[in-house]
């Protein structure tokens, strides 16, 4: 029970409180999502959310997870780097 | 459609994986626990743990909310769920937690009306359509899941529905990172801390493992790259002796949580002053019950349960498996006497137990890993 799956907002029901149909692995349904009630920063179809018991919990930020990717990546340019610097020595 | 396949890159886990064996290479033991049941299922569907240098271990903690609850409150569960005129809904996996006697599952053959909902809003539906039964909804669960139940009590008070009632088994997360912290065979390096919790609560409530208790704390996603990064990131501040609390889940933990989700929680419950665990004891402020103008909403006023504290089965070390103390195997009874189908402790129930993913996943391999070599 205590996972939580990605999933995308395809729409927002207009006429029923805090509800909206997501996409989850390809099936759909409704999630609550009271708990983004952020007039700032309003959750959006094509939003990506974390979703937990029915509940959108969180917003999956895509430049934050892009960020991260990049940081594993820049790694294993040093690490490739740091061989090649190796070969060239030898 | 999978929003990030990239967490699942083998190119990338490479990566990181050679990162670890460089930063593991000369140093001593490690263990680092994965307080989060999440994270334990996902070590062993993915077969994390095997990747790793020898010198690396993880050790499972109590987060899974299923494997820590005792078996008097499923007894208490059961009284409830057994009264005339009741409807009472669960999670699906409650439904095999062992009480004194019986499981959930068991009081229903024999005649209580006890349903699976995936959704505590699933429970406010039911009480709207059947408005002449009392439907009790057994709530579990951490900070994650504790703001969808104050959700539906809210709702339940704005729809003006007298027939919802929730037993409350919310428990806190912090508290229960104390215990761990301050048990005496505690041996271990550093916390992979709770993503998902994460979202609700941020990173700041963690602070206190770096600054108190000395230990690093990297706080992950769920995703394989997640937790190899996060376990590089252990390392690598146990390499030049740094201990901090960081955030390896940004995409999904802001620093200061969900303000919204903290709001209905605070709004809803209030802290119990003692709540029992499974394998841990009683623990000091670590659950939530009904603040005095919710207390309608509350199962246990309503149904006077009895409350009654039952001894873990002798045969069973859940606790040691939870504290990190011994590993799943070890257990005298795993896979033998203890399987998921019958389980007799609670971490082979849920599929976010230590137990049940060692089982489900057939990685209780006792001989030593394979070292990784560079790519």
């Amino acid at each position: 029970m205590c996972v939580g799956i990605p999933a995308m907002i395809i729409s927002i029901n207009n006429d029923k409180a805090f509800s909206a149909i997501v996409d989850v692995e390809g099936v759909r349904r409704e999630a609550n999502i009271a708990l983004l009630a952020d007039p700032a920063d309003p959750v959006r179809e094509g939003d990506w959310v974390l979703l937990h018991v029915g509940f959108a919990m969180s917003k999956l930020d895509e430049a934050e997870a892009r960020s991260t990717l990049e940081f594993i990546r820049a790694l294993g340019s040093v690490y490739d780097e740091e061989v090649e610097a190796l070969r060239v020595q030898d | 459609m999978n929003q990030f396949p990239d967490f699942r890159d083998p190119r990338a886990a490479r990566i990181v994986l050679s990162r670890i064996a460089e930063l593991a290479t000369g140093q001593p033991h490690r263990k680092f626990m994965e307080i989060c049941g999440g994270h334990t299922h996902s070590i062993y569907r993915h077969g994390l743990e095997e990747l790793l240098p020898q010198n690396v271990e993880l050790v499972h903690g109590p987060g899974c909310p299923v494997c820590v609850i005792p078996m008097g409150r499923i007894d208490d569960a059961i009284y409830i769920a057994s009264q005339p005129n009741v409807v009472f809904c669960c999670f699906g996996d409650m439904l095999r937690v062992p009480g004194g006697k019986l499981n959930l599952l068991e009081a229903r053959a024999r005649g209580a009306d006890i349903r699976v909902v995936y959704s505590p809003m699933d429970v406010l539906t039911i009480a709207e359509r059947e408005p002449e039964r009392d439907i009790v909804f057994l709530a579990v669960g951490f900070e994650t899941t504790t703001p969808s139940t104050a959700v539906t009590v809210l709702e339940a008070r704005r729809r003006k529905l007298s027939n919802y009632f929730v037993m409350s088994n919310h428990i806190r997360i912090v508290p229960a990172i104390k215990a761990i912290l301050d048990s005496k065979d505690l041996d271990l390096d550093g916390f992979i801390g709770p993503g998902h919790v994460g979202t609700v609560l941020g990173n700041h409530p963690y602070e206190f493992v770096a600054s108190e208790y000395g230990k690093p704390l990297v706080t992950a996603g769920f995703e394989p790259l997640d937790i190899l990064e996060s376990v590089m990131r252990l390392l690598a501040q146990k390499a030049v002796g740094r201990c901090e609390v960081e955030n390896q889940y940004t995409r999904a933990v802001r620093d200061a949580g969900n303000p919204v989700a903290i709001g209905v929680i605070d709004k809803v419950f209030t802290v119990r002053p003692h709540f029992e665990w499974r394998g841990l004891g009683s623990i000091e402020h670590s659950a939530l019950m009904f603040r005095d103008d919710f207390a309608e909403f509350d199962a246990e006023l309503r149904y006077s349960v009895p409350g009654i504290q039952i001894a873990d089965p002798k045969s069973c070390q859940c606790g040691e498996v939870l504290r990190g103390a011994i590993r799943p195997w070890e257990c005298k009874v795993f896979g033998t006497a203890c399987t998921p189908e019958t389980p007799i402790g609670t971490c082979m129930v849920s599929s976010e137990g230590a137990c049940a993913a060692y089982y489900n996943y057939g990685r209780f391999n006792k001989s030593p890993r394979i070292p990784v070599t560079a790519v």
